[in-house]
């Protein structure tokens, strides 16, 4: 997976691109975490995204309450694939998706 | 029919899911559904390399079978470690909001809902869950 971040001053977006799996989904929490500081709004950018599973799911939820404490999160671009994973588990409410 | 004996660690994930992939691309089988089908071969593989050894160590048996009339894919999963049944898991509630959900539990939930069956047998020490996608 390759995870492209564009900070924008207090605005973050992190650009998904490949398989957000169980192999994966750690290198993005680690990014996210260290990234977030001052942030009040993340952007996730999943047009080239191609596949999540629970792993990545976890990191998506795990942003979204950091998030909600500090500013705003939205997801964009998800495919008709993913968005119906949103869909089956609940995502859809927790997530702002655009 | 495919099958692949492989030990039974995370780090092996993605040569299960390519071992399902070239299976599935070879019968041309839809991209959604080898996505759905790709998610469940990883959460009951991935929970069989955290649990079914823990604190030691085994293998797992994938095999792959596309079937013609109905036309289906099943994918049996075997291994020899502590008695678990996935399909007797509480399902986890998704109606709660972000701050009240748990972490984990999603996994054989999201295999629940996007395979058409899921049969778990336990013999002869075996752990034996396949799972039955239409196609």
């Amino acid at each position: 997976m390759t995870i492209n971040k564009t900070q924008n001053g207090s605005e973050l977006t992190i650009a998904l691109e490949g398989r957000l799996d169980t192999t994966t989904a750690p290198q993005l929490d680690e990014e996210i975490k260290s990234s977030l500081d001052g942030v009040d709004k993340l952007v996730f950018d999943m047009t080239k995204l191609e596949y999540i599973s629970s792993a990545g799911l976890r990191v998506l939820l795990s942003a979204q309450k950091i998030m909600n404490k500090q500013g705003s999160m939205v997801v964009k671009n998800v495919s008709d694939e993913i968005n119906e994973i949103f869909e089956v588990t609940g995502f859809i409410d927790i997530l702002t998706v655009e | 029919m495919k099958e692949l004996k492989i030990k039974a660690s995370i780090e092996n994930l993605e040569r299960v899911i390519a071992f399902v992939d070239e299976e599935l691309e070879n019968n041309d089988c839809p991209i959604k559904l080898q996505m759905q089908i790709d998610v469940a071969v990883e959460e009951i593989f991935v929970n069989i390399a955290s649990y079914a050894y823990q604190p030691g160590e085994g293998d797992a048996t994938i095999s792959i079978d596309i079937i013609k009339d109905p036309s289906r894919v099943e994918i049996t999963f075997i291994d020899s470690g502590i008695a678990y049944n996935p399909l007797e898991k509480e399902d986890p509630d998704v109606t709660l909001s972000a701050e009240e959900r748990q972490i984990g539990g999603l996994g054989i939930f999201m295999v629940k809902k996007s395979m058409d069956d899921m049969i778990y047998n336990y013999s002869n020490g075996q752990n034996i869950l396949k799972i039955i996608k239409n196609l």
